[in-house]
Parts: structure tokens; sequence; C-alpha cells
């Protein structure tokens, strides 16, 4: 090599900004908030949220022209808040959840958490992001929480919708709780407020399934269907009889659990069950999803 | 100003070259082999030296974007070590990506967000910048590649040309110590190319190294000060300009009125694949003196009226060293 060719001055490196100070969560939080704007800002990611509050409205509107006699229905006959709703407007509310819960909320939160990985691969930012640098486990943070967020979101579309319309078409006051008490509306919203964590943390395992496929494919429409058919499938074998000895370690198994947030007192023994068992599977899959991302070549 | 350039103050390994140069770049034995088996990339040991500009060449296929990939840590190699600004990768990439731009494989953005919200996220990603000089870091960039009026349209819009400058813009967003540029003027017009060009030699005399790795020899060789030329999964050639030039055949022609005395000076002088035509005699240089040989033809009375060193130009060489074939490597 010819040095006088390089006669050049040299940078004092590295040169540039001086980082930030502050402890570093703080900076992580700049991509949090970026990844935060970009999955709640996503056209196709609103028109989910909408769809979540139009069936919510339609089921209220259902109740409200078909006003069922709360005496004809039996036990076990639709959603076990669906006679209550004409009684109290709160249990719109309750009742969308029971109703999305099965479907419509893993399906949006799978189609979220399927482009988590899958779709920067494809849109090749993925890579652009890891040369940034983004340290991969980092990368995968970011993700889970802001797919998670996105699930608490949706959960708390269905319940604010159901609240206000529940409030328009229904009886507003004291709400008679499963357990026969009757305590305040604000308790009942309070309430309401829990079964929305409670089924957040449900759709946080939806999250850590579709991040886990997203970081197996480059197609993020194969990791979003994929997911949604794994939680499909599983509540088909919770459905199946013979199967029982597995039901209570399905990841579904205690999704209704939040029933007895609404009992005074609260019935903790489910809910705290229905927790630990979906700590456990979000720690194995993102486990997986994670000895996945940090060794995989980026080729895309 | 000193002609060696000592280490760069933060580089915690002194990278030395052969010349006593630092290395912004330099693998050693580096080697990826697919799963399949296939071999992309052979036993590879490159050196940039600090402040080069390196003309990574090579046909499709010929290991360059694997090359990179390693470079930055995005595929891990099979065997062999990369160290990026005297620091190894993939360990310490933390430390040392922050200083290196890359535009790998063609610009990716979202396609529905802006140019500037595209920047605004890539900014956001990078940990070690300042969020306070994010916007003007921002605008700056957009400036420097032309992209200004564009800034708030959605990349989806953007030409092939445009996207090509975002892509700039993004390894432009906080200065570099190393640019990585992976086909920097694909897709871009006579005027783009022109533009990137002096955009490289803008970055680079502000002492940035840069490797470019391109199919435009021209380009190469009013740009880089040093080329490393790839085939088949190997580095056949590296080193400066001139040398990589020269160390192909340098042929001498003479034009004389006896083609076969001059050749026969020629062959006497050792000169290799001595040929005579009617016109006059020609010869491959090799590591004679052409004054030496011109002397000699004159002392052994051959009247010489033109005496031509034939250099080949880096597309010849490029032919030469990677073959003339048209089909892609299996």
């Amino acid at each position: 090599m010819s040095a006088p060719e390089l006669a050049r001055p040299t940078p004092a490196a590295p040169r540039g900004p001086r980082g930030p100070r502050g402890p570093l969560a703080l900076r992580d939080a700049r991509l949090l908030g970026s990844e935060l704007r970009l999955v709640l800002t996503r056209r196709r990611n609103l028109v989910m949220l909408a769809v979540l509050a139009l069936a919510t409205v339609a089921i209220g509107v259902a109740i409200e022209w078909t006003n069922p006699d709360p005496g004809e229905l039996q036990p076990g006959e639709g959603p076990p808040f669906l006679a209550s709703i004409t009684e109290n407007g709160l249990f719109l509310a309750f009742t969308a959840l029971v109703a999305s819960l099965p479907v419509f909320l893993p399906l949006a939160v799978s189609v979220v958490s399927g482009e988590a990985i899958a779709g920067e691969a494809s849109t090749g930012t993925l890579r652009y992001l890891l040369v940034t640098p983004v340290d991969r486990t980092r990368l995968l943070a970011v993700k889970v929480l802001a797919t998670a967020f996105y699930g608490f979101v949706a959960s708390m579309v269905v319940v604010v919708t159901g609240v206000v319309v529940g409030a328009l078409l229904f009886p507003v006051g004291d709400i008679t709780l499963l357990s026969g008490t009757t305590v305040s509306y604000g308790e009942g919203l309070w309430r309401l407020l829990l079964v929305a964590l409670y089924v957040s943390a449900m759709l946080t395992t939806v999250a850590a399934l579709g991040l886990l496929v997203s970081t197996l494919t480059e197609v993020p429409v194969a990791a979003m269907s994929a997911t949604a058919i794994t939680v499909v499938l599983v509540q088909i074998l919770q459905a199946v009889p013979q199967l029982s000895a597995i039901h209570p370690w399905l990841f579904t198994s205690a999704w209704l659990s939040f029933g007895d947030l609404l009992r005074d007192p609260i019935a903790y023994d489910a809910v705290a069950r229905g927790l630990a068992l979906q700590a456990g599977w979000i720690a194995v899959l993102l486990a997986l999803a994670w000895a996945r991302l940090t060794t995989k070549d980026v080729t895309s | 100003m000193s002609t060696s350039l000592a280490a760069a103050p933060g580089t915690t390994r002194a990278a030395e070259g052969a010349g006593g140069t630092a290395l912004a770049v330099e693998t050693s034995g580096l080697t990826k082999r697919f799963r399949g088996g296939q071999v992309a990339v052979a036993d590879l040991d490159l050196a940039v030296p600090a402040g080069a500009v390196y003309g990574f060449l090579g046909p499709n296929g010929s290991g360059k974007t694997t090359t990179i990939r390693m470079l930055l840590g995005l595929i891990a190699p099979t065997s062999g070590t990369v160290h990026l600004l005297g620091r190894p990768v993939p360990a310490e990439r933390a430390a040392v990506l922050p200083r290196v731009g890359a535009l790998v494989e063609g610009p990716a953005f979202h396609p529905y967000l802006t140019g500037a919200e595209n920047l605004r996220r890539a900014d956001a990603a990078d940990r070690t910048v300042d969020a306070r000089t994010s916007r003007a870091r921002i605008a700056a960039a957009l400036d420097r590649v032309g992209l200004g009026a564009a800034a708030d349209k959605r990349y989806r819009v953007y030409s092939l040309g445009m996207r090509q400058r975002l892509g700039l813009a993004m390894a432009l967003l906080r200065p570099r110590d190393l640019l990585v540029l992976d086909e920097p003027t694909n897709g871009l017009d006579p005027q783009g190319t022109r533009e990137v060009r002096a955009l490289v030699r803008e970055v680079a005399a502000e002492g940035t190294t840069v490797v470019v790795s391109t199919h435009l020899l021209a380009e190469v060789e009013q740009l880089a000060s040093h080329v490393g030329v790839m085939s088949a999964g190997r580095l056949v050639a590296q080193g400066t300009l001139a040398e990589v030039t020269s160390a192909t055949t340098t042929r001498v022609e003479v034009e004389c009125r006896a083609p076969h005395a001059a050749a026969v000076v020629l062959g006497d002088a050792g000169l290799a694949a001595v040929t005579a035509t009617p016109g006059g005699a020609g010869a491959d240089l090799g590591a004679a003196d052409p004054e030496q040989v011109l002397a000699a033809l004159v002392a052994a009375g051959v009247g010489v009226r033109q005496f031509v060193l034939h250099r080949s130009t880096l597309e010849e060489l490029f032919v030469a060293l990677t073959g003339e074939g048209f089909d892609v490597r299996a």
C-alpha cells in the first residue's frame, strides 16, 4: 500500500455527537416509541381495532332489537352475560370481550405479532436495524412490548366501546355481580379494567407465539396465518373431551377465568393460575424466539 | 502532516497493514459455507487502509454481498475473523457499528412512512446519538442527497433513484468513520451517479474510509484509491489501484520498419509473448524497465518510430481475473 495516497487527516474516533446521558433503558425508549408509533398508526392495525369496536356495537344493537326477556334464557344459553345486559349496560363490555376473545382479539394480535420480525425481514428493514446496530435481544424485547401493548389497546377498545354503547342503549347504575352482590357503577368499571388487563395478559401469549413464528419466516402473511391457526387449533383441542388430560396446560384453558374477577370478593385462585400458565408459555415461546433470532443469518 | 496514519484514538487494537497503516477493514481467513454446502466466500483476507476509497469488485454471485453481510455482523462466518476500525466483529459490534454507515443490497424502508419518518425511525434505533439533534441531522442528511423537497412523501411513491438516495441519507445520518456502500449507484440516472461520486469524494475528503462495491468499473477508476477483486468467492487481486492494474500485462508496442529485428531485441531483453507484425513488434513488458528496452532497441539499430506502453484498463483486468463467462456460478 502506498502511504502517501493515504495522507489524509485521521478523524478522532468516534466522532459526531456524543451519546446521550442517562440510563440505558431510557435510550431504548426512543426505539420503543418509534415501534409503538409504527404499530398504532399503521392503517391495517387501526382497521382491525375499528372492526373490534364495530363488533361490540353490533352485539349491543342486536340485543337492543331482540330484547329478550331475561326469564326466557336458560342457564348456559348464549354468552353468560347476555341476559344481564338488558339490566345493566356495563355487561355489554363483558359480553363483547367474551365474544371476541376466541377469534377476533387473537386474530388482531396474530397479525401484528406475525408482522413484527417477518415484516421487517421482507421489507429488508431488519438488516438496517441490525447494522444500526440494534442488539437482537433488544429488538425482540421492543417487539414483544409493542405487540403486547397492541393487545392491551385492542381489549380496551372493546371495553370502552362496550361501556359507551351499553350506557347509550341500556340502563346504567349499580351492578349485580355474578356472586349476587350489588356494587356501585364505579366499582363495576374498576372490575372491568381488571378484566381488560387479564385479557391483555392472555393475548400476550398470542403475541409471543406470533413473534416466534415471525422469526422463522420472511413472509409476514405466513407468520400471521400460522399464529392465528394455532390459536384456533388449541381451542379445538380444548373442546375435545378425550384430551382432558392436557386441557389444563393449553394456553387457552384459563382465558375465560376472568369471570372470577366479577365475584365479591374476587376469587383469585383461577386468575392467578391463569396468569402463571401464561407466564410459563410466554417464557418458553420467547426463549425459543430469542434463540432463533440471535443466531439466524439475516440474508433478507 | 505525517504520511503514515497512526491508529485512530479509540481503537483498542493496533491493526497494522504491510505499509504500517491502520486498517479500517481487515478480515483474515474469512469463510462462509451455507447450509446447502455451497461455499460463498472462501479464505478471504481483505485489507482496507484507513482513509482509502476501496473499490470492491466482482461479478454477480462472486460473494461480495455475503462478505459485506459478514463485515456488518448480519451473518456469522463459518470461520475466520473480521475487524472493523480495529475492533472485532461481531463481538464488539455494539461499539463499532455506530461508526459505520452502510447501504447493503439496496435501500429498504417502510413503504407507508415518508422519507423523513423512515429516517426518524432509523435515528431512534441508534442508542448512541443525541435525540435532541435528530431533527437537524435528518434535515441535513436529506438535503445532502437532494431529497429535501421529497422528505414528506411516502417512500412507496419514491422512484428507484430517490430510494437509493434515501439509503445514502440514512448512512449519513451522523458522521461516520467507515462507509460500506453496496452498489450505491444502482438505479441512478447519470446525474445521480455523478452526485453519488461527488458525495463519496466529499465524505472521503473528510477522512471517512469508503468501501464501495460496484459494477461500474469506470466509476472505480475515477474514485478508488484501492481495489479488491472477487471471483467465485475468492479474492483474486487487492492493492492500490496502480498496483493492481500494473500487476497485469503491460504491452510494449514498437512501430518500426524492421519488425523482426525489433522482435529479437525484445526477446533478448527477456520480454515474453513477443509478436512481430508488418508494422512493428510487441511484447509483454513484465518486470522490465521500459527505458532500458527502448535504449536496447536504439542500440541495436532499430529505427523506432513510436514506442507505446499499453496498460490494460480495469475492465480488461476485471475480465482477465474473473472470466469472460456469462453463466452464473453454480
